[in-house]
Parts: C-alpha cells; sequence; structure tokens
C-alpha cells in the first residue's frame, strides 16, 4: 500500500469498499439456502414432476464468481401453492379496503428505509452494480415507489369507481434492477387490491427474498405477497396457472413474445416491458460537456444493462468530431472495479454468459468494420465478469451493433444531417421505449419529442425516473405503463357484467337475423327490384372493388332455416351483397390508414372534432333509411333499430366533444422539472367489430379511434356488414380525410389473421369470439401490437356481449386508454 | 477573428502550445513566477455566443463528485495535506490589523503542528500554503512576515469586492500593490458588462489589468453570484481567459451566493475548453464558503475528474478560504488518532 507522501504526489482515489457484514450476516442467518416465500411463510421447494428431490441453483457474486447462496427451482406444484395462498388472501385483502392497504404499503416503503443499506449491498453483490448506484438510485426509487403507491391505495377507489383488480397477479421481473422491478410490480399491484405471485430473475433473486423478510416485520397479510424463484420453466408454470387474471413482465423481447402466445385467448390481461435501442439525439446548440455526462448516465449507468439506455447516439455532423472526442476523453477516467467499492463507475455485468453475449455482438460489429474504441486503462479487474465502456464509431443504420439490443455498456454513435432525418434515423428500430434528446433550442425538443416512437422522452437528462410517472415502451418494447396514473390502470379491470341492460335494452334483441355466405357461381337472385347496389370497400377514401373480385351475400337467417342449410336463399332471403375482401384489401386498406396517419394524428382536435359532428349531422339526416335498413335488412326490431342510429349519433357527439378534451398531464416528478405524459394516438388499429350491434357497435368503436387521432382499418360486423357499408357513403359525405377509416368486408376468419400478422398496424381489437381473441393475440406476436380483445372473459372462454347501447359500456375511460398511449417527455429547466 | 468588435489591445501572438495528455502528472513546482503564463487570445466574439450551458445537466453532474467518489484513510489524509498546499490562505475584512495579518502568515508556513507532520510521515513534504491574500493595504505587512518562506502574497485589487471604482485608480491600486510586494493580483470584473453582453468591454478591462500586473500574476474574480445564469459565467470565463487571465475566479467572498459546485464545473470546463483551443493552461480559484476538509475533497475530485491532476497543483488551482484549514487539521489529526479533534487544539490563524 503507499504511503501518504507517495499519495500527496499521485493523488490517487484509493479502495473504498463498502462493508458486506450486515448482507452476508443476513445470508448466513438463512444458511445461504432459501426456500420459497409463500402464504406468508418460508417453505421448502416440492420436486418437479418425475423428479425425487426438488431442484436447486446457486446465485453467484459476478463481480468474484463466488457462491452466495443456494436458490429454490419453484416447480408447478411450487407455483400452483403460491396462486392458491394468493387466491385464499384476496378476499381479507379487499375486505382491508383502500386505506388498510395504504397502511401495508407505507409500512414497506418504510421498512425498505430501515433497511436501505442491507438491500443495497444486497443488490449490488447479487447483480455486480455499483454500491453508489443501487444506494443512491435503485433503493431510494423502490422507497418512493412504495411510497406514493401507499397514496394510491387509499385513492382507487374515489379516482376508478367503475373498475376492481384482476385478482391474482402473477409477475416476472428481470435481473438488472432486480428489487426496483419488485417495486415497479408489486406497489401498484397491491395497492389496486390484488394479490400477487411474483417470481424474481433466476441471476438475482436475494433482494426479493429480503424482501419477502420484510413483508412479514411489516404485517402484509400472508398469501398477498407470494415470491417463488427459479428460471424461466417457474416463470411458465406461474404465467400459465389458469388462477393468475393478470401477467406483468418486464424483460426481454424474446420472452415477451413467448409470454403473449402462452396467454393468448385465456382472457389474462398482460403488460410487457421489454427491449429497446434508444436513441439519443444530439443537436448542434447542445451543451456539449453535458451531453458527455449524459452518454455516461445513458449507456455506462448499471454497466448498459439498462432496458432504456441510450445506446444509439446521433449527432449533427457539425458537432459530431468534438462530441467524439470528448467522449473518449471521458472514458478514460471511468473507473471500473469491485461494485462495492464506493468510488467506482462501472461494476461487473451480471453473468459470464451475459458477458459473452456483449463480445460476441461487439466483435461481430468489428467485422462489419465498426470502429470499436475502449479505454486505455480503466483499472479494470482481471477476475470476475468486467466489460469495458466502448464507443463504437463507423458504424450504419443496419449495422449489428446499431439494430440489436446489446445490454452492456457499448453505445454505437452515427450522424444525422437535418432535424427530419434525425426523427427518421431516431425511428428506424423495432423499438421504441426511450429517447433523450439534447439541445437548448425549446423549440427543437418540443417539436422534436412528440415525433419519436417512444414511451418516455427525457430532454436534455436521461434515465429518469418517478413513481409518479409512467414508463413503459411502445412497438416492440412492449405495452403498458408502470409509474404514475397511466400504470395503474394495468392493474385494474373494469367492474360488473358487460351486458348490463340497466341502460340500453338487452343484448340479444341487437343480433341481426343475418349471416354471410360464399355461394359459387352466378345466377343467385337479386335483392332489389330496384336498381343494383353494390357496395364495396371502402379504401382511402375510395370505393374499392375487392382485389379478388368476388362477392359475398348477406341472408337472412329466418329464410335460411326456411329453406334447409346449403339451398339457395330465395329472394325473400337475400338482405344484400357485400365484397369479398381478401388479404390485399387488408395490405391496401392497411397502407392508405397509415398514408393518413400523419395528417389525422397531427390535425387539430377541433378539426376531427368538427368532422365527427359532421358524420353525426349527415347520419342522423339518413336515421330513417338506416332504421330501415337496420329492420328490414338485419331484422332488427323497430325499437332496436331506432336505438342503434339514435346512440350512434349520441356517441359520435360524444367523442367529438371528447376530441379536443382528453388532453393529458403534467406530472409532479421531483426536481426542477415538468414532466408532460402526453396523450397520444396508438397509429394504425385494425377493428374487428362486434357482431351484435351492427351499426352501433361499430360507430362506438371507430368514433373514439378517429376523435383521438388514430386511423383504423374496420371489419364490421360478421352478420350484418351492410350497416357499415352504407355508412361509409355518410363518411364520404362529412369531409372525412380519406383512409382514415377504411372498411373491408370479407370472410372474418379470413380477414382477422391478415389484420393480425400485419407489422404495420399499431393495435388491433377484436369484439368477436374467445376463438377470435386468442388467434389475435398469437398472431400479434410479430409486431407486438396491442391487443384488445373483448370476446373472452378473464377466466378464459366466450365473454358476455358487450352492451354497446349503454353508456357504462358503449362508452368511457376504457375506450381512450385503448386509443392512445401516455408518453412522458421529461423537460428539466433553469437557465 | 476579425470581427469588428475587436479590442484596442492586441494581445502577444505566442505560439500555441499542444495539450497536455490528460492523467499526465503535473507535479507543483516552487514560487509563482516559473511555468508558462496564459498570453490571451484576441476576442473570439463568435466562440463566446456559441458556448451553451445546461443548468440542470450541470447540476446533476455536480452533484455526482461526492457521490462518485470516495477517499478513504491514508488516501484521504493525503489528499487534504496537498488541499493545505492548493490554499490561498486569506483574510479580507475591515477589521484587520498587523497583528492578525502576521498570524495568518505565520500559519501559512506552517499550517500544521509539528507533531502530525510527523506522525503523518510527510517531514520530507512542502507542507505550506500557496499563497497568503489580503488587501492592499496590508500587502507589505503580509510580504515582510513571509520572507523567505517563498510564498507569494496575493492582493485583491481593482475596487475589491464590487469593482466599480474609476479605471486610473484601478490601474493604479494593480501596480501599487506589485511595487508592496503582491506577486498575484485578486481584480474583479465589472458585472455590468457580463449583464449586459458587452464582451469587447470586458475583455479590454481584463487586458488593461493584466498589463498593470506586469509580471504578477492575475486572477480575475467573476463574482459569478451576480451573474445571473451559468452560460453568463461560461461565457465570462472565456473572456478573462482570452484576455490573458492567469487564473479565473469565482467570487469575492462577499456575494450572496459564493462557490459553488456547479458554478466550479462550468469554469472547469470553460478552463478545458480553452486549453483545447488554444494550449494554454488556466487556474482556477473557488473562493466563499469551503469551510470543510468535505468540501475540499469534493471540489479536488471536481478537478481531477474534469481536469486531471494537473489541475491539483497550486499553479493551476487554488481555494480561497480563510476556515478550511482548522477542519482540515482536526480530520488529520482523527486520522492519526482515531479520536475526533477539537479545534482549540490547533494554533489559530
Amino acid at each position: 500500500m503507499p504511503d501518504i507522501a507517495e499519495i500527496f504526489q499521485s493523488l490517487e482515489y484509493g479502495p473504498a469498499p463498502e462493508s458486506t457484514g450486515p448482507a452476508e450476516r443476513w445470508l448466513d442467518a438463512h444458511d445461504r439456502r432459501f426456500g420459497l416465500f409463500v402464504g406468508g411463510r418460508w417453505a421448502d421447494p416440492t420436486p418437479a414432476a418425475g423428479a425425487d428431490s426438488p431442484e436447486r441453483f446457486e446465485t453467484r457474486n459476478p463481480a468474484t464468481g463466488e457462491v452466495l447462496a443456494e436458490i429454490a427451482q419453484g416447480s408447478e406444484a411450487d407455483v400452483r401453492r403460491a396462486v392458491e395462498a394468493a387466491e385464499a388472501a384476496l378476499e381479507g385483502w379487499t375486505a382491508l379496503g383502500g386505506h388498510g392497504r395504504g397502511r401495508v404499503l407505507y409500512a414497506l416503503a418504510r421498512g425498505i428505509q430501515k433497511h436501505a443499506r442491507l438491500f443495497a449491498v444486497l443488490e449490488s453483490l447479487d447483480n455486480g452494480k455499483p454500491i453508489r448506484e443501487s444506494r443512491d438510485l435503485d433503493i431510494p426509487l423502490v422507497a418512493r415507489h412504495f411510497y406514493h403507491h401507499a397514496g394510491w391505495a387509499a385513492l382507487v377507489q374515489r379516482e376508478f369507481p367503475d373498475r376492481e383488480p384482476h385478482g391474482v397477479v402473477g409477475q416476472i421481473i428481470p435481473w438488472n434492477f432486480p428489487l426496483l422491478m419488485l417495486a415497479w410490480k408489486v406497489a401498484p399491484a397491491l395497492a389496486c387490491g390484488n394479490t400477487v405471485v411474483l417470481k424474481p430473475a433466476e441471476f438475482t433473486p436475494l433482494t426479493a427474498l429480503l424482501f419477502a423478510d420484510l413483508c412479514v416485520e411489516a404485517g402484509v397479510p400472508e398469501g398477498v405477497v407470494n415470491i417463488v424463484t427459479g428460471d424461466g420453466r417457474t416463470g411458465a408454470a406461474l404465467a400459465g396457472h389458469p388462477g393468475v387474471r393478470k401477467v406483468a413482465f418486464t424483460g426481454s423481447t424474446e420472452v415477451g413474445r413467448i409470454l403473449r402466445k402462452q396467454t393468448a385467448g385465456t382472457g389474462k390481461a398482460l403488460t410487457l416491458e421489454l427491449g429497446g435501442k434508444s436513441p439519443f439525439l444530439v443537436y448542434e446548440d447542445a451543451d456539449l460537456d453535458s451531453v458527455v455526462e449524459g452518454v455516461v448516465d445513458a449507456i455506462w449507468f448499471n454497466q448498459g444493462e439498462v432496458c432504456c439506455a441510450g445506446s444509439r447516439i446521433l449527432v449533427q455532423e457539425g458537432v459530431a468530431e468534438a462530441l467524439v472526442t470528448k467522449l473518449r476523453a471521458r472514458m478514460e477516467t471511468l473507473r471500473l472495479g469491485d461494485p462495492l467499492d464506493k468510488g467506482i463507475d462501472m461494476g461487473a455485468v451480471v453473468d459470464p454468459t451475459q458477458l459473452e453475449r456483449i463480445r460476441e455482438l461487439v466483435e461481430a460489429g468489428r467485422a462489419e468494420g465498426a470502429e470499436i474504441w475502449q479505454p486505455s486503462d480503466n483499472g479494470m479487474p482481471t477476475r470476475g465478469s468486467y466489460y469495458p465502456p466502448t464507443l463504437c464509431t463507423g458504424v450504419e443504420p443496419a449495422g449489428t451493433l446499431a439494430q440489436v439490443e446489446i445490454f452492456g455498456p457499448v453505445v454505437v454513435l452515427m450522424t444525422f444531417r437535418t432535424h427530419a432525418e434525425s426523427v427518421e434515423l431516431a425511428n428506424n428500430t423495432r423499438y421504441g421505449l426511450a429517447a433523450s434528446v439534447w439541445t437548448e433550442n425549446l423549440n427543437l425538443a418540443l417539436d422534436v419529442a412528440p415525433k419519436i416512437e417512444a414511451g418516455t422522452v427525457w430532454i436534455n437528462c436521461t434515465n429518469m425516473f418517478d413513481a409518479a410517472s409512467g414508463f413503459g415502451g411502445v412497438r416492440e418494447s412492449g405495452y403498458g405503463r408502470e409509474g404514475g396514473r397511466e400504470g395503474l390502470v394495468a392493474y385494474l379491470r373494469p367492474r360488473g357484467p358487460k351486458d348490463d341492460p340497466a341502460e340500453g335494452d338487452a343484448t340479444a334483441s341487437h343480433c341481426p337475423r343475418t349471416r354471410v355466405e360464399f355461394r359459387p357461381g352466378i345466377g343467385g337472385p337479386s335483392a332489389s327490384r330496384g336498381l343494383d347496389r353494390t357496395p364495396k370497400l371502402y379504401i382511402g377514401g375510395k370505393q374499392a372493388r375487392p382485389d379478388g373480385g368476388g362477392s359475398l351475400l348477406v341472408v337472412g337467417e329466418d329464410a335460411v332455416a326456411a329453406t334447409g342449410e346449403g339451398s339457395e336463399p330465395g329472394e325473400r332471403g337475400l338482405r344484400g351483397v357485400v365484397g369479398q375482401g381478401n388479404r390485399k384489401d387488408i395490405r391496401n386498406a392497411v397502407e392508405a390508414a397509415r398514408k393518413a396517419f400523419p395528417g389525422w394524428s397531427g390535425a387539430t382536435a377541433h378539426l376531427r372534432a368538427q368532422v365527427l359532428f359532421y358524420v353525426a349531422e349527415n347520419l342522423s339526416a339518413r336515421g330513417r333509411e338506416f332504421e330501415e335498413r337496420l329492420r328490414e335488412g338485419a331484422g332488427l326490431s323497430a325499437e332496436a333499430a331506432a336505438l342503434e342510429v339514435e346512440r350512434s349519433v349520441e356517441r359520435l357527439f360524444t367523442w367529438a366533444a371528447l376530441a379536443d378534451k382528453v388532453d393529458g398531464r403534467v406530472h409532479a416528478t421531483p426536481g426542477r422539472n415538468v414532466t408532460l405524459a402526453m396523450v397520444e394516438p396508438v397509429g394504425v388499429i385494425g377493428i374487428a367489430a362486434a357482431d351484435a350491434y351492427p351499426l352501433l357497435g361499430l360507430v362506438s368503436t371507430v368514433a373514439p379511434a378517429i376523435a383521438l387521432g388514430n386511423t383504423v382499418v374496420v371489419l364490421p360486423s360478421g352478420s350484418f356488414p351492410l350497416a357499415a357499408t352504407d355508412l361509409y357513403q355518410v363518411l364520404d359525405t362529412s369531409d372525412l380525410p380519406g383512409g382514415v377509416v377504411n372498411v373491408v368486408t370479407g370472410e372474418r376468419e379470413e380477414l382477422v389473421p391478415v389484420l393480425a400478422d400485419h407489422d404495420d398496424v399499431d393495435a388491433l381489437w377484436s369484439f368477436g369470439s374467445a376463438a377470435e381473441a386468442r388467434e389475435v393475440e398469437v398472431r400479434s406476436v410479430g409486431n407486438l401490437k396491442r391487443c384488445w380483445t373483448d370476446g373472452v372473459a378473464p377466466g378464459g372462454g366466450d365473454a358476455l356481449a358487450r352492451n354497446w347501447g349503454s353508456a357504462a359500456w358503449g362508452e368511457g375511460e376504457i375506450f381512450v386508454e385503448q386509443a392512445t398511449r401516455v408518453k412522458n417527455i421529461w423537460v428539466p429547466y433553469g437557465a | 477573428m476579425s470581427h469588428p468588435g475587436t479590442p484596442v489591445q492586441t494581445p502577444p501572438s505566442d505560439p500555441p502550445r499542444p495539450p497536455r495528455a490528460r492523467g499526465e502528472d503535473t507535479r507543483p513546482t516552487a514560487g509563482t513566477a516559473s511555468g508558462d503564463r496564459n498570453p490571451g487570445i484576441p476576442l473570439d466574439l463568435e466562440w463566446i455566443r456559441r458556448m451553451q450551458v445546461n443548468r440542470s445537466a450541470v447540476e446533476r453532474r455536480a452533484g455526482q463528485f461526492g457521490a462518485r467518489r470516495s477517499l478513504k484513510k491514508e488516501w484521504q489524509a493525503a489528499w487534504l495535506l496537498r488541499a493545505i498546499t492548493l490554499m490561498d490562505l486569506t483574510t479580507l475584512s475591515g477589521d484587520d490589523t498587523a497583528s492578525n495579518v502576521r498570524r495568518l502568515a505565520a500559519k501559512a508556513r506552517t499550517p500544521l503542528r509539528r507533531d502530525l507532520v510527523e506522525g503523518l510521515g510527510v517531514d520530507a513534504l512542502p507542507i505550506r500554503t500557496a499563497a497568503v491574500c489580503v488587501y492592499h493595504h496590508w500587502v507589505e505587512t503580509a510580504v515582510e512576515a513571509l520572507a523567505g518562506s517563498g510564498i507569494p502574497v496575493a492582493a485583491v485589487s481593482t475596487g475589491f469586492p464590487h469593482g466599480l471604482s474609476p479605471m486610473p485608480q484601478k490601474l493604479g491600486e494593480i501596480r501599487a500593490s506589485v511595487e508592496a510586494g503582491a506577486e498575484e493580483i485578486d481584480i474583479v470584473i465589472t458585472r455590468a458588462n457580463v449583464l449586459t453582453g458587452d464582451w469587447v468591454a470586458l475583455y479590454d478591462e481584463v487586458r488593461r489589468y493584466r498589463e498593470a500586473c506586469g509580471d504578477a500574476h492575475l486572477k480575475t474574480i467573476l463574482a459569478t453570484g451576480e451573474l445571473s445564469t451559468l452560460t453568463h459565467v461560461a461565457r465570462a470565463s472565456a473572456v478573462c481567459m482570452m484576455a490573458g487571465a492567469d487564473f479565473i475566479k469565482t467570487s469575492t467572498g462577499k456575494e450572496g451566493v459564493n462557490a459553488t459546485l456547479p458554478v466550479g464545473l462550468v469554469m472547469a470546463r470553460s478552463i478545458r475548453g480553452y486549453l483545447e483551443r488554444t494550449g494554454h493552461e488556466v487556474g482556477f480559484k473557488p473562493a466563499g464558503g469551503i469551510r470543510t476538509a468535505k468540501d475540499a475533497l469534493v471540489w479536488m475530485t471536481l478537478m481531477k475528474e474534469e481536469l486531471g491532476n494537473g489541475w491539483l497543483d497550486p499553479h493551476r488551482f487554488r481555494f480561497g478560504a480563510s476556515s478550511l484549514l482548522s477542519d482540515i487539521e482536526r480530520q488529520l489529526e482523527h486520522h492519526l488518532t482515531g479520536r475526533y479533534s477539537a479545534g482549540h487544539r490547533h494554533p489559530m490563524a
């Protein structure tokens, strides 16, 4: 060890180790061998089916490779027990009321603070992150999250009177922020009245197990929180358990897809917070020295193992060279070392397998011609899983390093010429989690932020989080938000039966007495003795003949019944003919919707409102005609037909009214900044409308979607599409720009999968059967589009049909949530 | 460079030197007269106007120095000893007399108790403060008291602390202090020139002070607590360096807000920017409000991180401080004995 006189000259920092004593003692107290936390007590794991003894695995300190403890591999039986414990706890937890649950969450928040250092040290031991980060960032945010949601527990009933908790929630969390992700999952779930089964990541289970001890200390009722450790098999068992009503996952996009498929059609609610390749935009007027520190916080925070890491620097050409020079100089001063050292910037990568992945990706980049730059000497230990900070230049957007989420301390730098190109490059990714924008020009910042496809945009800052602000992605970064008001709704569902006839009349009276049939050949009867009417598809504001050049017959069921299956319906039974759309028509419709989206979403809300009012006016003017069509065509009663038309006009008015009133919030996040929770349209929405309520069901879904700036491709009622084809004539005369609403008629079983598969459809709403819901959800994994599958009950099976006539079920906040997404824009200020 | 606002005074055209590599150690050298001085460059208004400072980002970074680095045990002791050698031990009170100025000079020569120096094993190191800083009135007294020590005397000047005396008097004050033996002159800039963006006037003012200094080193006090924004701080720093400042200094100690870390970070970055462009090394002196050993370590960390070890050298870094030393003495005694110390155990300044 150098003496004082030597250090006086060298001015080195020296070691500053944090004591691991308390954490080691806690591990020893558990004999370094953990069971599962089920029903409020520790339980031994049970063997998997066919095995003699329970499986266990080791969790290691990635900085040294030393084993910290043995962890139980939760089997299916263990998961079952945990879910049963959570189910059993539901009633008592509900009975506790919002205030009572708030007290429990408050006790958890206090408990985190009381044991802050133990949690921090344990986290760094297990994960390899610097103690400074776990101590100053992770753990304080965990406490903040429980405090914030202790408050929400008391407010949920008042703020969301029409909703209720899902029940048992299954939560699967990643290894990069083990306890923080636990807090993000557990706090809102409990605040809303759910009970929880949580599976921590197998690399980093320890703080979740310490949290289990805290649950006992804080008086969390038995079974309300259950912790089941294990690998992906345990996660699959949890997501697959029928008692789990909602699944929340943070982790890789790959596993997100698996969970989407696994839960498809089960009626389980699902939120996914997945990967990213977040852009970090630097404009020529930025404070470049601050930009450099921003990059440090973006990609060399938590060893770059951050889903929202700013891993793609996009810099304006004129300042690129200066930035690279500054960055390289800064990288020289980053210190790598023992995560428990209070003076280091980067610790160890979580596991040797992750280290290997990072190495392989960087080498792949090098082979593609990227220039890889790493500091000359960073004190990187020779033992343990360490990877140095890395800056890659000479990378093109097509390069591996620019495309793939590396999840390590590796950043690529590319240049742009113009503001428009910066946005294009920023959005040139499958992901959409976060973005960071650096400019001193507020006009530019506020111009760019809304144009970036991301759930969070940080202006002149990065990796800022708070419990009051929602966090989550778009595109293949997943859906759902965590934190803030927008995060709570994921843990609530609408209360009461959907077919509630309290308002409007019974759902059954709105089922058309018709169906659509394909009849080969020519020679069928004409539907009308008047002038021939041939409804077409409505694509891009034009009436288009179906690509296949064929038609479908709309026939009355009574006529079918009278004449027998398979026979000609006869003149009396034929209600009309519609175009038989195919996959190319869907393609064309989506293209038209995409093309119309920028203009429509960018139009003023006032304009959208005016158009909707005008649609209402024109529909009202032709009300009698529509009533007649519903009566004589669809076979509805006079009352039902009248109600559909009247309510459709009313609904259009509602959404015209709301078009310019759904307007976001400013979140009260700490510090000197405004966090703008901006409400944005989802994009292109596919709508497979309900069979029942052939007019009102359609209007009730299309109106909110377009009112809030989306463009849509609609598959109308499968049994009576003629209401929709009549409606497009109304749209055509109401100044609705072409492509905002596209109507494709045809065989639903053929068209729904095409829409669900389509990678340029951002969301899909299915109001059909549970089988259709399953189909939609399974196929949605391509681009991880948001699904709203209304046809499946929370526990699986066909749901009750929605009563579109009622205000409670035919309109309301759920429609706003489905038609929008919240983007949080952090704007720190100060001159 | 041929802007219409080019000032009346043109600086000597020294060829720029290549910038020093980061991390390259620069040892303290004896006396302040040695080493290359910043000759200044012509006023570059384009550069000034393009300087951008984002306050929130600067504050975030400034908040990290104390959290990202930690100095323990021997390292802490060694750094605190170094802090002593970076100190402009200062008294700037209306009630100063010859006796407390002499006491201060004595403390500057022997800042640490003999037994502490021996206990720490640093007898061989030149542990004394970098300078003693007084008003012009006490320059002669201080020079006499420091005779033979090699410790220079710094004089605050140009109508300190407000800087609003007539220019001839301000220039005369500098010359008088230099004549009285001051080797370093701490001038105050006219804040109005910054607040109104009159960079030409500021440049001109500082160049005239520099000329009046002759061989004495020039420290320009920006009085950042009165400059309103960090962007002003950055621009004023750059103008002073262009005009030939040897040091840029935060505060007089008399403003409402004195040396803060965000201000220090902005000034350090300005120094780096000037170095990158011109190759000239300019020193930095935070002054006012730095009272604890912990504060000193955080400031030193800031300098090491932003500018490297070269700026933990009295040629390029000074603390303007009056009470800092006594806290450092107590911490060093604690390091040796393991017991918390008391102020009265250490000779007062």
